[in-house]
This record gives C-alpha cells, sequence and structure tokens, in this order.
C-alpha cells in the first residue's frame, strides 16, 4: 500500500518535471534558432562565402557539399546562375526577416489602436470599425497583396504595404474583444470618477492591460507574414531579383525541383525553422501568460 | 440647521428591456425608483438593502457613470444636469470621490502605488511630478503605509492594504465626498475594524462626507449618521442610525435586523424576535402594487396590496413607508 503510494508520488513527480523540461524547451530552442537567424542577418556580409548575387556560369546548378558531384567550395550548391545557395540564403535572411518584423510593427499598431478605439469607445464607431474589420477580413489576403503589387510593382516596400493592407484585421478583432473585456473592469470606472479622459483611459489603462494577447498574437503571426512574402515571391508579386528573399528562392527553384532540389529546399528549410520557432514561442507564451490574463 | 452636501430628489433610473429584431422596448426594470436623500456635510449617510435593492445604482448616478431616467441630483444646493460639461470636471468630479467594494479589480494591474495614487492629480492639476510625489507619500502616510510602498504593484499588496490604497487615492484630490460602496465587505472581519476606523478618522479629520453602501447592518452602524433602508428602488426607512437600530419601525428593517446578528447588549429585548422572510425580491421589471415588499411582509393586510404608503415622518427625522405603522 505505501510502496505503491510513493511509486504514485515518484510518478507524479516525474510527471511534472518532464513537463518543466518540456515547456523550458519550447522556449530555449525556439528563441535560440530566432536569435542565430537575426544575427545571421545582421553579419550576413561578414558569414556569406559569396556576394549574394556574385554569377559564376561556370559553376552553376551545383548540388550541395554532401552529395556526389558537390564541393566544398559551394556548401550548399549554387542556382541556376552559378549563385551560392548559402550566401543568398544567409541574406536572404535579411530581406525576410525585416519584411516579418516591419510588418507586424505595422499591423500590430494599427490593429491595436482601432481595436482599443472600437472595444472602449462602442456604439457607432464601434459598429462601422467592425464592419471595415470584417470586410478586410473577408477579402483574400493574397489577391489584396497580388493586385496591390500589380499596380505599384514588385519592390521590398510594395511587399511590406500590400501585407500589411489586411493583416491589421485579426489584430483589430482580438484587441477589441480585450478591450470590451476591460472597459467593465472597475480599475476603468474608477479611472472614470477620478476624471480621466477617454484617450488616457485607453493608453494608460487599457492599451498595458493587453499586451499578454498582443505579444502573443504577434509571434504567431511572423510565421504567417514569411509565408504571405514567399507566396507573393512564389507567384512573381513579391521581392523583385536579383534581391535575395527565402520566398523568391523557393520560387526560382520550383522548375528545376526534380534535378536541382537543393534550389528551393535550404531557403524552405530556413522558411519552416522562423515559422515553426515563432509559432512554439507564441505557444509558450499563451501558456505563460494564461494565468496572469485570468488574474486580470 | 442641517448642512446639505448633496441631495437626491426622486431619483428614478429605468433599464429598458427590449425584445426582438428592431429591439422594441418592451418594458422596464425599475432599479432605482423614486429615491430621495440629502448627505449632510461631514456626516455619513448609509445605504443598506438587499442585492438588487438598487443603491448600486443610486451611487452610479452621483458618480456619473449612470444617467438618471429622471430626478435631480443637488450638489451644494446647484442641479448637477444644469452643470456644463467643464464645470462638471472641474467642480464636480474632483469632489466627489470612490472607494469600490473590490479591492483586487479597482486598481491597473500594470500601475505601480505611486502612479496609482497620483493619477487624480496628473489629470485633474497641473502640478509639477515632484509635487504630486510629494503628495502622494503624504496620503500614503495618512492611510498607515510608507514611501516604500510606492514603488510596488497592486498585487504585491493584501486586501486590507489594496483598501488603504484606495482610500489614499480618493483623499488625493481633497473631496466633499467620498462614496464608499461596499468598501469592508470583501475584507477579512479581523481588518475591516482598521478600515473603518481609518475612515472614520480622516472624516473628522478633513470633515469628509461619506455615502456608504453596504449589506452589513454593523458596518452601516458604525459608520453611519443617518441610515437609509432600500428595497426593490425604494426607501422603506430613514433615520437617524441610533434612533433607527433602536427602534425599527418597518417591517423589513426588522427582518434585515433579525436575520444579521446585530444585538449588542444594550439592544436587550431586541433580536429575539426572529423573523425570517420568505421568498426572493420580486423582479424589478413588475413590482408588486401597493406597498412593494407585502409578497413578504409578516405583517401584510388587504389594503397593503392597494395602496402605496409614502415615505411619512415619525417624528425626529425618522421616516417609515408602511401603512401598518
Amino acid at each position: 500500500m505505501d510502496a505503491t503510494r510513493v511509486m504514485d508520488w515518484e510518478k507524479v513527480g516525474g510527471g511534472v518535471r518532464r513537463k518543466r523540461i518540456i515547456s523550458r524547451l519550447t522556449f530555449t530552442i525556439p528563441s535560440a534558432v530566432l536569435f542565430i537567424l537575426v544575427v545571421t542577418a545582421i553579419f550576413a556580409p561578414l558569414l556569406a562565402p559569396y556576394p549574394p548575387d556574385q554569377i559564376a556560369l561556370l559553376d552553376r546548378l551545383m548540388p550541395p557539399a554532401f552529395v556526389e558531384g558537390g564541393s566544398t567550395a559551394h556548401l550548399l550548391g549554387t542556382d541556376l546562375i552559378g549563385r551560392d545557395i548559402l550566401s543568398r540564403v544567409i541574406y536572404g535572411a535579411r530581406i525576410s526577416l525585416s519584411v516579418s518584423l516591419l510588418v507586424i510593427l505595422i499591423t500590430a499598431s494599427i490593429g491595436t489602436g482601432l481595436g482599443i478605439i472600437s472595444g472602449y469607445l462602442g456604439g457607432r464607431t464601434d459598429a462601422f470599425l467592425m464592419r471595415v474589420t470584417d470586410i478586410s477580413l473577408a477579402f483574400p489576403a493574397i489577391l489584396i497583396a497580388l493586385l496591390f503589387a500589380a499596380i505599384l510593382g514588385p519592390s521590398y516596400w510594395t511587399v511590406v504595404l500590400a501585407i500589411s493592407l489586411l493583416g491589421w484585421a485579426p489584430y483589430a478583432r482580438l484587441i477589441r474583444g480585450e478591450a470590451l473585456r476591460l472597459r467593465e473592469a472597475d480599475f476603468v470606472a474608477q479611472a472614470r470618477i477620478i476624471g480621466t479622459s477617454p484617450g488616457r483611459i485607453m493608453v494608460r489603462h487599457i492599451f498595458p492591460n493587453i499586451m499578454n494577447p498582443l505579444i502573443i498574437m504577434a509571434t504567431l503571426s511572423v510565421g504567417f507574414v514569411i509565408l504571405t512574402e514567399a507566396a507573393l515571391s512564389y507567384l512573381g508579386a513579391g521581392i523583385p531579383p536579383p534581391t535575395a528573399s527565402w520566398g523568391n528562392m523557393v520560387s526560382d527553384g520550383r522548375n528545376l525541383i526534380d534535378t536541382a532540389w537543393w534550389i528551393s529546399l535550404f531557403p524552405g528549410i530556413a522558411i519552416g525553422l522562423v515559422v515553426l520557432s515563432g509559432n512554439f514561442l507564441g505557444d509558450w507564451l499563451r501558456d505563460k501568460m494564461d494565468p496572469r490574463l485570468r488574474q486580470i | 440647521m442641517e448642512d446639505v452636501l448633496l441631495e437626491g430628489r426622486d431619483l428614478k433610473k429605468y433599464y429598458p428591456v427590449t425584445k426582438g429584431l428592431l429591439q422594441r422596448t418592451v418594458g422596464w426594470v425599475r432599479a432605482v425608483d423614486g429615491v430621495s436623500f440629502k448627505v449632510e456635510r461631514g456626516k455619513t449617510l448609509g445605504l443598506v438593502g438587499e442585492s438588487g435593492a438598487g443603491k448600486t445604482t443610486t451611487a452610479k448616478a452621483i458618480l456619473l457613470l449612470e444617467r438618471l431616467t429622471s430626478g435631480n441630483i443637488l450638489f451644494e444646493g446647484k442641479d448637477l444636469y444644469q452643470f456644463s460639461q467643464s464645470q462638471l470636471k472641474t467642480e464636480y468630479r474632483p469632489r466627489v470621490q470612490s472607494v469600490q467594494q473590490n479591492p483586487w479589480s479597482s486598481m491597473n494591474p500594470r500601475m505601480r502605488v505611486r502612479d496609482i495614487v497620483a493619477e487624480p492629480l496628473v489629470v485633474n492639476t497641473k502640478q509639477s511630478k515632484k509635487q504630486n510625489q510629494s503628495r502622494v507619500l503624504e496620503l500614503l502616510e495618512q492611510v498607515g503605509l510608507n514611501s516604500g510602498h510606492a514603488e510596488l504593484y497592486p498585487h504585491e499588496f493584501s486586501g486590507g492594504q489594496r483598501q488603504r490604497i484606495a482610500v489614499a487615492r480618493a483623499l488625493a484630490l481633497n473631496p466633499s465626498l467620498v462614496v464608499l460602496d461596499e468598501p469592508v465587505s470583501a475584507l477579512d472581519v479581523s481588518i475591516r475594524a482598521q478600515i473603518m476606523n481609518l475612515l472614520k478618522d480622516l472624516q473628522e479629520q478633513y470633515n469628509l462626507s461619506y455615502l456608504v453602501i453596504a449589506h452589513n447592518l454593523a458596518t452601516v452602524r458604525y459608520m453611519s449618521y443617518n441610515v437609509a433602508i432600500m428595497y426593490l428602488g425604494q426607501i422603506v426607512e430613514y433615520g437617524e442610525a441610533e434612533e433607527l437600530f433602536k427602534r425599527p419601525l418597518h417591517p423589513y428593517t426588522r427582518a434585515l435586523m433579525s436575520a444579521s446578528l446585530l444585538t449588542l447588549p444594550e439592544d436587550d429585548g431586541q433580536g429575539t424576535e426572529q423573523i425570517i422572510l420568505s421568498g426572493e425580491m420580486p423582479s424589478p421589471l413588475n413590482p408588486p402594487s401597493g406597498c412593494r415588499f407585502h409578497t413578504r411582509c409578516t405583517e401584510a393586510a388587504p389594503k397593503c396590496s392597494q395602496e402605496v404608503p409614502p415615505l411619512r415622518n415619525v417624528g425626529g427625522g425618522h421616516e417609515v413607508a408602511c401603512l401598518r405603522v
């Protein structure tokens, strides 16, 4: 009797410990991956073995070093016109990561602003802003982005604007819900009793208290932005050549996928890593913040 | 001569009940239905009643969180609804502050105590940061906290300490009236007396008026000068606390008292009679005819369901709304 109880306790203790280790790993691994990628992007000129758009026609379509016929001169092989894949993946990180960062900053700011205004003021303002949000959510984002890119012509800023154009809507919805909940909070009523203006209430009392869901939403959308950029590039409306982005690299390799698979694979792996890391970090944050969310 | 700071005259707050696609109004919830009262300068009025009696709605109207359906609130003899927006902001808001029931939700969890207590000053005055800070420390000291507490966040305090912070915040602007909505009901019994004594001391020191809302009779008796007993949106009995507690006239007041184990040694002979009310408070959507209490009253007579009893003076400022008294 007693022995089994001890064993049970050990089991329980082990389960808790295992859970804690897993929880720690879901934080350390993705943040390490993202950290390394960001450092790589920043120090790209020092790390890349070749300039990203240096053409070497003699070395074209060289397979990666670990495959037969590959050479250590080009660790990850070369593309159709002999550009070094490793260098292009490293430089591509600059574009892909900075695009996501910019898009997230823009969409999160617009979405948060509109969401707080909508949720706190309510009434007609809310009805109007939420219909606009619904319309934005109803449009197929990629189509609008394509249209936008077609009008302005493909460029770095077109990509950023095209993805931001509709990307704010999910933020607005989420934040509005939070603001709606906080509007009824006692401390907001107290702020009104004190005489705080609606603007100050929104900035000082509502905004700091929606930080948790906002951070989680932002981390989760890293993947979405990189994938949208890749899709746009794949469709030819993304970052224009010769600049390397992970998206347009995958797109470049699509015709040669059965012979020169390495052209698409390595940028694809990079995209996958960032998306996964973003999602894991977001999940981790959500789990961490949950009890505090309920506490408020 | 009584010095009235705030007076409510025939306050009514009806909430519409809507139905269907077109939001047709099919009825009204009469949360507050013809309530009049006076808060004297430097004194305390206690509002007592069950949940749903309209106490909190009355308080919200005074704090301008709800707009009344009809009735007037007079502040120092001037009608609030005649005030312009800017007059409200400069002449009324800063002078009427409140302490809420739940000290865990009445403070922004992301702000430091220093900023929570300074917020009324930042919003309403043009003082420098330094002046605000010294005022904050002065306030914290007055409510029994110290300067070390200023840097902490609300979740680092106990309920009693948080309620002290709430009191400090309410006093920041030197208000004339503080609305205390169940100020101690969320606290441990052992802490209640501390907070009540603090409030009484501050009242004496600054000549504050309080409007105390509570369902706990002991709290009200200890804090109040005048007491109003509310039932279903109306005041059924009104008078000076000592008089009212010694000689409760309305059957509802007597039932409340017998239910609350209030008996003090000097109340000998009272409270022995147990009155147990049956049923729940009727819906304010469809209040009973005549006296609103007749459905649960142990002494109801046939006329009680037909005649509406007026609130009438039975001597010494003691008012009661009952046909049988």
